[in-house]
């Protein structure tokens, strides 16, 4: 049985092409049909899921049962009650699955988690903001079947970006007018295309032409300080041009796949190399991801403890929560001490930087302010992402300790 | 009391600068708000006009210049 991994072949491309074909004519005779749109889901969730990864389908059809009983019974018990400790213990519920699949490899020698399948991560993520947003009052109708439509959504299953529930619901209940569908197909077809270049080229080039044998001369060179070598700078730099150009150019994918299906899933990067500072960075760089730590993590950390005047001053708090939130991203990425180390570099990178820009607002007059200055920032901001993700990359672990 | 000067007071003081002379600008590109200025915005709303806005509702793009602040404050309250 056909088995792919998507958006990874001609193949997949193809099938996606036909598939969307009739969605499209429909879409621009101003119909949606849900019935199609279900069938051409589950077909191409079939072909991630199904053949030779069966059990990945299994584990994902229990899982999808278990968040929707929460979600669905959380929404019900919400319309009557609002106790915190239930709300807490829902939020944990649904969060278990993701903690046991990111913890099991520490504890078990590397060995994956049979409930685990890809895209678990970001179905989670989806979950838990679905029910944050049923505690506050902001998501009043919970539906069951449009609630399966945002998490089985082919396009964006495996890694995102991750949409909101309710801004999906209100295209996904709509059809866009003939003029701005196409124009959406038109930026559709393009990010696909844009994608090409940075997934089968680019990415290609730096990660499977230069990345390996980079690694080869790194561990050759070692024995110098800290088995610091030249190569190990090329590989810092190839391994960030292939993180983001494979990263970038599935979210190009991904989102230009939904504009064609009509849905306008939110963007994953926006020129994130030419942020001027560490926190601009996480305002360009895998969006969907940092506005969802933003929104539901740091956010909520900070009213809870301003709310509660766990510390006196805002700039201690906003310090806290800053570490707290990298911290959990890093965690999220696995138990692993350069995935936590990583989060804690991004967190201590913020507070720095939250600490400069509250300097310089403060002493404006005396703080240049200039062309030299701007490319030094973007200069400074670009390399402190690649040492984070040369970090991230698990090289320095097979230098140090393999 | 005022909504409108009361949100601007409000915002003067996050800010530590004053909008009123610019309530179109964006205050998040500006870099004058961030996500610790929206929170402190949200507790002051509560304390200072009674107006409750939960995390969720607070939708970047819609709350990013005075102007529209006090409009929403206003539809609010």
């Amino acid at each position: 049985m056909l088995s792919f991994e998507p958006y990874g072949n001609p193949t997949y491309f193809a099938l996606l092409g036909v598939a969307l074909l009739p969605l499209m004519i429909g879409l621009l005779y101003g119909k949606r049909s849900r019935l199609y749109e279900t069938l051409i889901s589950i077909f191409f969730l079939v072909l991630t899921f199904g053949g030779p990864k069966w059990a990945q389908g299994v584990a994902l059809i229990i899982y999808i049962l278990y968040e929707v009983a929460l979600t669905w019974g959380y929404a019900v018990y919400r319309k009557h009650q609002n106790s915190g400790p239930i709300f807490y213990l829902m939020v944990i519920l649904a969060i278990a699955p993701l903690a046991i699949v990111k913890v099991t490899p520490a504890v078990e020698n590397g060995q994956a988690s049979l409930i685990g399948f890809l895209g678990i991560s970001y179905l989670t993520f989806r979950a838990v903001q679905t029910m944050m947003e049923t505690r506050d009052g902001t998501l009043k109708d919970y539906q069951v079947m449009t609630f399966l439509q945002f998490m089985l959504f082919f396009p964006t299953i495996s890694s995102g970006p991750i949409d909101r529930y309710r801004r999906f619901e209100a295209d996904y209940r709509s059809v866009p007018d003939r003029e701005t569908y196409l124009g959406m197909v038109q930026k559709g077809i393009r990010y696909i295309f844009v994608g090409f270049l940075y997934k089968f080229i680019l990415a290609y080039y730096f990660g499977t032409m230069l990345m390996p044998k980079l690694q080869l001369m790194a561990m050759h060179a070692r024995g110098g300080f800290l088995d610091l070598s030249w190569p190990v700078l090329g590989y810092m730099y190839a391994y960030s041009a292939d993180l983001f150009f494979d990263f970038a150019g599935y979210s190009l994918f991904a989102v230009g796949t939904s504009y064609i299906m009509g849905i306008a899933t939110p963007m994953n990067f926006k020129q994130p190399w030419r942020s001027p500072n560490i926190k601009d960075f996480w305002n360009r760089w895998h969006i969907t991801l940092s506005f969802w730590f933003r929104d539901f993590i740091y956010m909520r950390l900070v009213f809870w403890f301003m709310k509660h005047r766990i510390f006196k001053k805002p700039t201690t708090t906003a310090n806290v929560t800053y570490i707290i939130n990298m911290l959990v991203m890093g965690f999220w990425h696995g138990v692993t001490w350069y995935y936590i180390t990583y989060g804690l570099f991004h967190g201590c990178a913020l507070v720095i930087n939250d600490t400069w820009l509250r300097y310089k607002k403060k002493h404006r007059a005396s703080v240049p302010h200039n062309g030299f200055t701007q490319v030094f920032a973007i200069f400074l901001t670009a390399n402190m992402v690649c040492f984070s993700f040369l970090i991230f990359s698990g090289l320095l672990d097979k230098l140090w300790f393999h | 009391m005022d909504i409108k000067q009361t949100v601007l007071d409000i915002l003067n003081d996050l800010t530590g600068s004053d909008v009123s002379g610019a309530m179109d600008d964006n205050l998040f590109d500006s870099g004058l708000m961030d996500s610790m200025g929206s929170v402190q915005l949200l507790l002051q709303l509560q304390s200072q006009l009674g107006v409750n806005v939960p995390v969720s509702e607070f939708e970047r793009s819609e709350w990013d210049t005075p102007n529209k602040i006090v409009a929403k404050v206003e539809s609010l309250a």
